[in-house]
């Protein structure tokens, strides 16, 4: 049984979305949701102490040997990632159960779930698998199903959100089909371990760095990184609560994971960094991240469109770390690309139940429900202090590593950038702070209070993650030390 | 009780009597035994330690460790003499604070008491935690505490003064903390590869030369609670908080965090040789002679009461990292000397700020005419206070001031001599003012009678009755002084403890002193003996 768990672990979720559109109940469909992405946590969780304890798994699909056959390939870093998106399901899945889920029409609900799990098997199968050709098609059911689940937020808006983000992830996924093809073209074989082995013969010719540049390319678009970040603030303000926080803390880390396999593993650092230079496009174009993101994020006037600024600027950390090509810079970004996911996925269901509460993400709306929502603004300080990165959050652990990066990569200028950038965070978190904290000049409603527990457990769960994490390093830093290692081939 | 185990409880204290304030909230009366019982216990855990660290030697000094957040990165405390002196003043201050702040809100009918006094509790547990810090981690995530945890109080009346407040407040303390002193921290463990405190310093033999002033540079403004210019506005923004949060940010816990951890560092990441052979700290002589004569210049132009305080404190504080800048062993007594000597002495002059206030409404130095013959109790505490603060025999300040002439002495820097005896003259042209008009000048009746029935304009968060707990006592002193109307007795009694505290002091200094001679040991040799 557990030498099929990388193939249950994209299977599970594959096979229950189908049943949920079958239940045609939205209950029965949630129940199922919620039992199997608890299971896919289970799987990943084994999965990465299996890693951990016997090095890389390799699952050969049906039975067919790679490089013909489709391999599943898990090693540290992937086990990881799987870890994080389970862990993202499995707490965001069960978010206000027992409450009507919000902006749905009656009947539909059953589709939602099956959505949304489709959208996380497209996650773990780009994860979990080892075959170029296979992260393409999950890429492609991962996506399918976001530009859905975003359209279904309550605003007619979410419609022109979901639609300009398909129009801009097929470009992503068509950019990466055409790396993908070239590659094929160059090396005869779509298994990334295999095509790894073989590009260094034609690393020369034109053709792959062509691949590399439209590879490289479609997938930023996937992260959003700045300035291919377009899409990404509508999709996460107009998508329905949990989507957002669903997507914010999932979507763009398994991006992010791509980028990084596709640079390490696939063409290798010496050709990336070495010969085209990425660095020099990726490190300024992360600080502008950083900076503008933060900036932007100070100016929004919607809470939900604030977060999804700050994301911008979050996802500079993860590429400026990754640009360092040294291993305190990518253990700072994996690490970040956790923490982040935490902390995000925590705001945005904060975020969430106060909708579930006002009805509105408008900032000017919530004056002075902390008063009458403590718990709330609890956890939302936190996860804002998780954001600027205090010490005692997980956000001053990415800090840690990125400075450290940029101290031993010489660059004084960079490493006060990196902690001038989060001064921004203080002000953009401040100002909602302010807001919750300080009484309104008319009392709000009396009747106000914190939202229900179904919607409390899952964001103080994800909330309390950000200090658990904060000062409990091995599974974050730690694993991600070992696999910044294991990508840079650098012994401990 | 091991020395360990008394070190988790001395800082898990607070923690948990902040939990038990937070549940008894809706009973005044519990809630406040719940603050007093713990202040006292803390007090005595604290006192535990004592014998502990001067019994023993610096290498065999009890130790806890929590966890290890990264590699060779631990939350981790130690217990050594100057966070001895600092723990044995936040956690001795809190007792009278603790007192103060109760007959004040009570006094006041203050709004949100459970959450001050929470907040309270939960800022004296980050100030231990500073004082026990054995690295620059721990000390970092607690000075953060510290911070964040006396927002609420600094911003406690919720209008727009206090917001305005809170931003500078949170703005300058947050921005050096985060740009300037984690930077000079990771720069620290980039270079040596260690973040723990060691006597004599960790730097020495890894960094020489400029980067050595770069990162004193970026310790000294980093460590924005010291308030050196131009990073002092937030101390004077913080006033409009109510007088007992005044009392924690000047005496008790936050500015004296500021300077204990100057002073730590400087003793135990530089090292004193390291400083005093590089001449690395000349220049933060200088700056921080510019701030103690400038801020005490500001403070004669301040006619309102707590304001020129502010604007002493800054003065004062820096007289402490002028003490470390110096690098001499006396400099280092000095400063150290200092932080409970001001402690001390500037908690009894803002008590009696919060008294005057309490009592008759005033908040301006002008207004004080002849408040004396009312508040007989108040004015003669800030009088022994003043003199504290002036460095002026029999009072504790004396010694300290004492020490940091050495200190200049020492390490010939004789021109420090004369900076700090302007500002002594500085500090009597506008501390003894105050007491002068108080005593000496006769009341101005039209403002007297203002203040009795004026209550009515002064805001929603200053209503309070200047009435409330008139005893028998007090009813039996009226008739001896005429005219006596002094504050609550709560408010009143603390007050003339810390102010007989600062005649103590000067009794009890040597005890102070010889905590802190240890830390010296490798400085040039002590040439002051007493």
């Amino acid at each position: 049984m557990t030498e099929h768990l990388p193939v249950l672990q994209v299977a599970l979720p594959l096979v229950a979305a189908p049943l949920c559109v079958l239940l045609r109940n939205r209950h029965a469909a949630r129940g199922l949701a919620v039992l199997v992405s608890w299971l896919a946590l289970a799987i990943a969780c084994t999965l990465l102490s299996q890693v951990q304890d016997v090095g890389v798994i390799s699952y050969k699909l049906g039975g067919w040997a790679p490089p013909l056959g489709i391999e599943y390939r898990i090693d540290l870093l992937n086990a990881y990632v799987l870890v994080l998106v389970a862990s993202i399901g499995a707490v965001v899945f069960p978010f206000g159960f027992g409450t009507p889920e919000q902006g749905l029409r009656e009947g539909q609900q059953h589709l939602y779930y099956a959505a949304l799990l489709l959208c996380l098997c497209g996650l773990l199968g780009i994860t979990i698998t080892g075959d170029a050709f296979n992260v393409f098609v999950f890429l492609e059911i991962a996506s399918l199903s976001s530009y859905t689940l975003i359209s279904l937020g309550r605003s007619r808006r979410a419609l022109t959100a979901g639609f300009s983000y398909l129009i801009l992830g097929s470009i992503g996924g068509t950019f990466i089909l055409l790396g993908i093809g070239m590659l094929y073209m160059m090396t005869g074989s779509l298994n990334i371990a295999d095509m790894a082995e073989q590009l260094p013969l034609v690393s020369g010719t034109r053709t792959v760095w062509m691949a590399f540049a439209f590879m490289v390319i479609g997938t930023s678009i996937k992260l959003a990184v700045f300035p291919l970040h377009q899409w990404l603030p509508n999709a996460y303000s107009y998508a329905p609560g949990v989507v957002s926080a669903f997507l914010s803390a999932t979507a763009t880390k398994v991006s992010y994971y791509v980028l990084a396999r596709i640079i390490f593993t696939l063409f290798g650092a010496a050709f990336v960094f070495e010969t085209m230079g990425l660095q020099r496009l990726l490190m300024p174009l992360s600080v502008l991240a950083m900076f503008l993101g933060s900036a932007a994020a100070i100016y929004q006037r919607d809470l939900k469109r604030l977060l999804a600024y700050s994301s911008i600027a979050q996802i500079g950390y993860m590429t400026l770390g990754l640009s360092f090509a040294n291993v305190s810079g990518l253990t700072g970004g994996i690490a970040h690309l956790f923490n982040h996911a935490l902390m995000k996925g925590g705001l945005f269901l904060v975020v969430a139940g106060i909708v579930y509460r006002i009805g509105s993400s408008k900032i000017e709306d919530m004056r002075g429900i902390g008063r009458s929502m403590p718990l709330t603004l609890a956890a939302f300080v936190i996860g804002g202090l998780s954001l600027i990165g205090v010490p005692g959050t997980v956000g001053f652990i990415s800090k840690w590593y990125l400075v450290l990066a940029a101290l031993e990569a010489g660059s004084m200028l960079i490493a006060f950038m990196i902690l001038a950038s989060s001064l921004l965070a203080v002000v953009y978190v401040w100002r909602v702070v302010e807001v919750l904290y300080f009484p309104a000049e008319q009392d709000p409603s009396s009747e106000l209070k914190d939202p229900p527990w179904s919607m409390l457990i899952p964001s103080f769960l994800l909330i309390g993650a950000t200090i658990w994490f904060g000062l409990q390093t091995d599974l974050t830093a730690g694993v991600a030390g070992d696999a910044a290692r294991m990508l840079l081939e650098v012994a401990e | 009780m091991s020395p360990s185990t008394a070190i988790g409880l001395a800082i898990a204290l607070p923690l948990l009597g902040a939990v038990g304030i937070q549940l008894t909230g809706s009973r005044p009366n519990l809630r406040e035994a719940v603050t007093i019982i713990t202040s006292l216990l803390t007090f005595a855990v604290v006192l535990t330690l004592y014998p502990v660290v001067t019994g023993l030697a610096p290498h065999n000094r009890p130790e806890l460790e929590l966890l290890t957040v990264l590699p060779g990165v631990a939350l981790a405390f130690q217990v050594e003499p100057l966070g001895m002196l600092y723990a044995l003043v936040a956690a001795g201050l809190w007792i009278p604070t603790g007192l103060y702040a109760i007959g004040y809100c009570r006094g006041h009918d203050e709004q949100n008491q459970t959450r001050f006094f929470t907040c309270f509790a939960l800022a004296i547990f980050a100030a231990l935690g500073i004082a026990f810090a054995r690295n620059l981690f721990t000390l970092f995530l607690f000075y953060e505490i510290l911070t964040l945890s006396t927002y609420p109080l600094v911003t406690h009346y919720g209008n727009d003064d206090a917001k305005a407040a809170g931003r500078t407040y949170l703005g300058i303390l947050l921005t050096t903390s985060v740009l300037f002193l984690l930077m000079a921290i990771l720069w620290t463990w980039n270079l040596t590869g260690t973040m723990e405190f060691k006597l004599g310093g960790i730097l020495a033999g890894k960094a020489e030369g400029p980067v050595v002033a770069a990162l004193l540079a970026l310790y000294a403004f980093g460590t924005g609670k010291a308030a050196l210019m131009p990073f002092h506005r937030w101390l004077p923004a913080a006033m409009v908080a109510p007088t007992p949060v005044s009392a924690l940010l000047h005496a008790v816990a936050i500015v004296k965090a500021g300077v204990f951890t100057v002073l730590k560092i400087i003793v135990y990441v530089f090292g004193i040789d390291l400083l005093g052979r590089s001449g690395a700290s000349d220049w933060l002589m200088w700056a921080a002679a510019f701030t103690l004569l400038s801020s005490s210049v500001i403070a004669l132009s301040k006619d309102n009461l707590k304001a020129r305080l502010a604007y002493s404190t800054i003065s004062q504080l820096s007289y402490i990292v002028l003490g470390g800048a110096l690098a001499t062993a006396a400099g280092i007594l000095g400063g150290g000397l200092h932080i409970a000597m001001h402690a001390m002495g500037k908690i009894t002059l803002f008590f009696c700020a919060g008294a005057i206030f309490v009592a008759s409404h005033k908040k301006n130095i002008s207004d004080m005419d002849g408040i004396g013959r009312a508040m007989p109790f108040t004015m003669g505490a800030f009088f022994l206070g003043s003199m504290s603060i002036i460095g002026l025999p029999p009072m504790g300040g004396s010694w300290s001031k004492w020490y940091l002439a050495m200190g200049a002495a020492d390490g010939n820097n004789a021109i420090f001599i004369a900076v700090l005896m302007i500002s002594s003259l500085l500090s009597i042209g506008y501390l003894m003012p105050v007491v002068g008009r108080a005593f000496l000048f006769p009341p101005k009746v039209s403002e007297h009678s203002h203040g009795e029935h004026g209550h009515g304009e002064h805001g929603h968060s200053e209503h309070g009755h200047g009435e409330h707990g008139h005893g028998p006592i007090s009813a039996w002193l009226a008739r001896i002084f005429p005219g006596f109307h002094e504050a609550p007795l709560l408010c009143v009694a603390p007050l003339c403890v810390t102010a007989i505290g600062c005649i103590l002091l000067f009794f009890y200094a040597e005890d102070i002193y010889n905590l802190l001679l240890p830390i010296t040991q490798s400085a040039p040799a002590v040439t002051v003996e007493r």
